[in-house]
Order: structure tokens, then C-alpha cells, then sequence
């Protein structure tokens, strides 16, 4: 096995990164995909509650790095499923205590066991940013449609761009279908309009993902999750199969229906 | 946004949210924020007003982007009176 690395990336904190990393290791490995996720927040832990593995830490990243376990002792091995597995990131230090250097070292030593290295990345554009991108052959970043999420994933596709990873890919998440009917919030269409980058996934706002993350049982082990879906279509997507994208927010309400009338092929 | 805001001509704030969006990247790309871009305009117009009389109100400095392509494009039109004399000798 040569694993593929993928970093999940944002720039801007809160728009679902941590979601969709442990979500779409999760999509991946009920898939049969061999998986490890990598907390890449150094000092501000969390992806080891969102996949409910926070009573099994003992060693971290940082403990690897500077070798103070094997590598295969720091691995936390999923609840539920046997091909998923978590390096956490440490708590008790900062982004400083890894470089670059550390993370394609450890990544590399990953890569014959795994088919998929997922890297949660922090907030921001500094050093814990730089550290998650290093070894990546895939960036896909995460936005809301927000103007203040969207600035941010510009700046970041420049900086991967810069970096030579190949073209990233945009995740849009949180949407909510019924405000951008009402248009009231931007579409995947508008914000692909500014951004020129291509697309790998639409989640919708979903209360599932709430409760998912309170229980510490990621959504797209829920079939009726509606983001759930979408974060498996994501995983499928990752592995080169052609899933069409569903219209979340197809404007067919009586505007949409009229424009179409008046204007054939339009709205 | 309902049915009546629409017939009251109100804009989607989705729509406001997406021209705000470009105009901000557009600077953000450019390395060149709006105040920058004043004083900008502001050193043009003193360098043209050695050599040309110029319209001073009506200068527009604007960045534009077309797909890969930023443009600082600069409106500047000649002071009226100066044109009429240019024109009436």
C-alpha cells in the first residue's frame, strides 16, 4: 500500500474542519480504505472527541516526533471501525514542537500501512498550517458561505498554489438550501464564481452533525445524516469515482419555475 | 427575502454578500487595500497636475480582475475649460 495524503485545510477557524476530517475518515474507511486521520492542532486537541477517542490517548505527535514512543504505539484504533485509526495531537505544547520536516517523516513512515493519511489542519496561515501542508498531495479546503469564510479560502488556495500541491479542491459546508432559495445566503455557484477552484463537495447544515459530535460518533456513520451523505460522496469522490453533484439548493421555487418559462434553459 | 421584497425590487443579500466578496479579493489579490489605492490616486493626480489640468472630481482609480489578469484601471478626464480652449484654437 502507498497511502494518498490528504490535508483538510480552511485558513478561517470554525467552518468544519475537524467535521469533515474525522467524517470523511470515517466514509473512507467503511469503504475498506485503510485510514489514519492526524490531529494537526498542536495544543488545541479535538479531533479525538469529534471521533469520540479521547479516553484511549496515551502517546501524541509530538511524543513520536521526539521519540518518545514507536509510531505504531501512538496509533488509537477506531471503536467501530477496524480500518480507522488516530494520531492525536498533543495538548500540553504549541505549534513549534513540529516542522514541516517532522510531518513528511512521519507521514512517510505511515505510507505503507495506510491507503489514506488525512491531516486535520489548524486555523490560520502559520506554522501549524505549513506543518499539515508539507506532506499533502491533495489540499482540499473547507468554506461556509460566508463572506469572511470565502476571503479566507482565497488566500489559502493562493498559499497551495504557491506551495506547488497541485490545484486544491473546495469543500462547501454548512449550507443551507432554503436561505439560498430565498437568497439570502451565497450558492456553491457564487462562490466558485470568485474563488475559480473545483469543487469535491456540498454539505448541507445538519442537526445530525450536532448530536454526532455530542455522542463523539461521526455523521456519515448515520444513514439518515443528510451532511453524512454528502461527506461519503466526498470520500468516493477522493478515490476517482464520478459521483454527480446533487442540487442542495436548486432555485425551483416559483421564481425559478417562472424564470425557466420566461427564459428556457435559464434560472 | 419573500415574494414582496422581491416586487419591491430589494437585492438578495446573498447577492450583496457576492459583490462585496469580489471586490474585497480583488484588493486581497492585489496586495493593495482600498486606503492604499486612495493614496495612490492621490500621488497621480499631483504628478499629472505638473503637466496636464485634469479633472480632479472626476478621476476614478479602480482595480478590476478578469479571470487571471488584475488591472489597475485609471478614468481620468482633462479639465473641461482646457479642452474648450484646446478646441476653440
Amino acid at each position: 500500500m502507498t497511502a494518498r495524503i490528504a490535508t483538510i485545510t480552511s485558513g478561517k477557524g470554525g467552518v468544519g474542519k475537524t467535521t469533515a476530517t474525522a467524517n470523511l475518515g470515517v466514509a473512507l474507511a467503511s469503504a475498506g480504505f485503510r485510514v489514519v486521520c492526524i490531529d494537526g492542532d498542536i495544543g488545541l486537541r479535538n479531533l479525538d472527541v469529534v471521533m469520540g477517542l479521547e479516553n484511549r490517548i496515551v502517546y501524541d505527535l509530538v511524543d513520536i516526533i521526539e521519540g518518545r514512543c514507536k509510531l505504531r504505539q501512538a496509533l488509537i484504533k477506531d471503536k467501530r471501525l477496524s480500518d480507522l485509526y488516530l494520531i492525536p495531537a498533543a495538548q500540553t505544547r504549541d505549534k513549534t514542537a513540529v516542522s514541516p520536516q517532522d510531518m513528511i517523516r512521519v507521514v512517510k513512515d505511515l505510507k505503507p500501512d495506510f491507503d489514506w493519511v488525512l491531516i486535520d489542519s489548524p486555523a490560520g496561515i502559520e506554522r501549524g498550517f505549513r506543518n499539515a501542508v508539507a506532506p499533502a498531495d491533495l489540499v482540499l479546503i473547507v468554506t461556509n458561505p460566508e463572506v469572511s469564510a470565502v476571503r479566507d479560502a482565497d488566500r489559502i488556495i493562493g498559499l497551495v498554489e504557491a506551495e506547488e500541491k497541485g490545484p486544491p479542491k473546495l469543500i462547501v459546508n454548512r449550507v443551507k438550501p432554503e436561505m439560498v432559495k430565498r437568497g439570502d445566503m451565497l450558492s456553491t455557484g457564487d462562490i466558485l464564481d470568485v474563488l475559480a477552484i473545483e469543487l469535491i463537495g456540498v454539505v448541507p447544515e445538519d442537526e445530525i452533525v450536532t448530536v454526532a459530535t455530542n455522542q463523539g460518533s461521526p455523521a456519515a456513520l448515520d444513514p439518515r445524516s443528510r451532511a453524512g451523505k454528502a461527506f461519503r460522496e466526498i470520500a468516493r469522490r477522493m478515490n476517482g469515482e464520478d459521483v454527480p453533484f446533487e442540487s442542495l439548493e436548486s432555485k425551483d421555487g416559483f421564481f425559478g419555475r417562472i424564470s425557466r418559462m420566461v427564459r428556457p434553459g435559464g434560472a | 427575502m419573500n415574494f414582496f421584497e422581491r416586487l419591491r425590487g430589494e437585492r438578495p443579500s446573498a447577492q450583496t454578500a457576492k459583490d462585496r466578496l469580489q471586490l474585497v479579493l480583488v484588493h486581497d489579490r492585489a496586495d493593495l487595500p482600498p486606503g492604499k489605492l486612495e493614496a495612490l490616486k492621490d500621488d497621480l493626480i499631483a504628478t499629472l497636475s505638473r503637466h496636464i489640468e485634469i479633472d480632479v472630481r472626476k478621476v476614478n482609480i479602480s482595480l478590476t480582475q478578469d479571470r487571471h489578469q488584475q488591472r489597475l484601471v485609471a478614468d481620468i478626464p482633462l479639465a473641461p475649460s482646457r479642452a474648450r480652449r484646446r478646441g476653440a484654437g
